[in-house]
């Protein structure tokens, strides 16, 4: 099952991405996620590994992932190792300056599970597709007042500097 | 591979059987023979994850849209070695809470972590039921929970047994291991640590009425095939259901399953503890806990 979710975000893509390349931020904004553990020696770039889970009904999902794309201020690609099939990417574009679009994608589901495993894919389609789309408007949130707090503080140290 | 100890031990119970009376005693000890010849010895390869694996989805289903349950608290066992994880145990002859807690432990710590659980013989021999060995469940002896122990695995244990499944519906917020205090001295013997596992719930998905315990001992059950109980409950879709043997449909009465922080017993208790002080303190976290969780539910089955 593939699930997504998109945004525009008014920010540059290097403030989006301070975001989502950071594993320590992820359980402040991804919306479902109750473990995102770095568990390779490099937290983030090709080959980071994560212990990651996320609650969809009465369990806890989830299991190793690797990072298996990774081209700065634009795309991270990850794939299951264990536990839950599946392959998730954050897509950043800049279209105009200054503003970010910003796409969360996700597919998922157990292989050999037959007719049981797609029907639970798709029971939990609206639970995981909510998840996401809570996710990227709590990464707006988020960047969107760092942006403003940023500014806020350049004007004061401009004021503080003027004579 | 662990030789039980059981089937020689149920062999000797079932031959016991032939001194009975006429008939009736010959025909029950026959039974008795022929259950006993299909408990499986445990065999802890028999556990197959990638059959666990494919099979998590439909008891996801069955999980969260029929028992609409909730597991809180699994960051609390340890994430690795072997640990005993003992609950109370609800349901009849069907427990939705084992069904619940095993979704939740492999979806949790993936299938690759060693996970057995020890049922009933009379569970095991079930013809139709010998799935259950490839979910790592197996026949509950002490030997069996040392080998599983020992693997460096993680077991879950009901010490309740028979005795606490059927208790009484009007008793279903009660922890009844009946004195049951073999899951210490294992604890206590493979230096492992005990996680409390509590569960609410399980007694709402029929009506049990009794344990009917007289009526198992007259009819000699506890000699031929360690059944201290033959319950007796209204149950869907038999109505009046004695002996839940064929199991029933469970009303969907909503599950919640709580794991508690472990307990170290050497640590806590001291290096040569008192048995029956530890036992009286698992009662009492795993008392307290349910009475919370009791607290949580407003009406029976809907929760």
């Amino acid at each position: 099952m593939r699930v997504g979710a998109a945004i525009d975000i008014s920010a540059p893509s290097e403030a989006v991405w301070e975001y989502v390349s950071d594993p320590e931020r992820y359980l402040h904004f991804m919306s479902g996620v109750t473990r995102w553990e770095v568990v390779s020696d490099e937290p983030r770039g090709l080959g980071a590994r994560y212990r990651m889970l996320f609650r969809v009904g009465s369990a806890e999902v989830g299991g190793l992932i690797e990072v298996i794309e990774y081209v700065e201020c634009r795309d991270v690609a990850w794939t299951s190792v264990t536990g839950l099939d599946q392959r998730g990417r954050w897509r950043l574009r800049e279209r105009d300056a200054g503003r970010t679009h910003v796409e969360l994608r996700l597919s998922y589901g157990v292989a050999g599970a037959g007719l049981f495993g797609s029907l639970a894919e798709r029971v939990a389609a609206p639970t995981v597709r909510g998840h996401l789309e809570r996710t990227v408007q709590q990464l707006k949130r988020q960047v969107e007042q760092e942006q403003t707090r940023r500014k806020a503080a350049a004007r004061r140290a401009a004021r503080a500097g003027a004579p | 591979m662990a030789q039980t100890g059981i089937a020689d031990r149920a062999a000797r119970n079932g031959h016991a059987g032939d001194t009975g009376r006429g008939l009736v005693g010959r025909l029950a000890a026959g039974l008795a023979e022929q259950v006993t010849s299909r408990i499986p010895v445990a065999d802890l390869d028999e556990r197959d994850p990638d059959y666990i694996r494919e099979t998590l989805p439909r008891q996801w289903l069955l999980s969260s849209l029929y028992f609409r349950a909730e597991v809180r608290g699994l960051g609390n066992i340890p994430e690795t070695g072997p640990v005993l994880l003992v609950g109370n145990h609800s349901g009849g002859n069907l427990t939705p809470d084992t069904i619940v807690f095993t979704l939740a432990f492999c979806a949790y710590f993936g299938v690759e972590r060693p996970f057995y659980q020890l049922a009933h013989n009379l569970v095991l021999s079930m013809p139709g039921l010998s799935f259950l060995r490839k979910f790592g469940t197996v026949a509950a002896s002490p030997e069996n929970a040392q080998t599983a122990l020992d693997s460096g695995a993680a077991l879950l244990v009901y010490p309740g047994g028979d005795h606490e499944v059927h208790r009484p519906s009007w008793e279903g917020h009660r922890v009844d291991f009946d004195g049951r205090k073999g899951f210490i001295r294992l604890a206590l013997e493979r230096d492992v640590p005990i996680v409390p596992v509590v569960a609410v719930g399980g007694q709402e998905t029929a009506l049990f009425l009794s344990r009917g315990r007289g009526l198992a001992r007259s009819l000699r059950l506890d000699r031929l095939f360690r059944l201290k109980v033959l319950p007796i409950s209204l149950a869907l879709p038999w109505g009046l259901n004695l002996g839940d043997m064929l199991g029933h449909i469970p009303l969907p009465a909503k599950i919640t399953v709580e794991a508690l922080p472990p307990l170290y017993l050497q640590e806590e208790f001291g290096p040569h503890p008192d048995v029956n002080e530890i036992y009286d303190h698992v009662i009492r976290v795993m008392q307290d806990t349910l009475d919370a969780l009791a607290s949580e539910r407003r009406l029976p089955v809907i929760g």
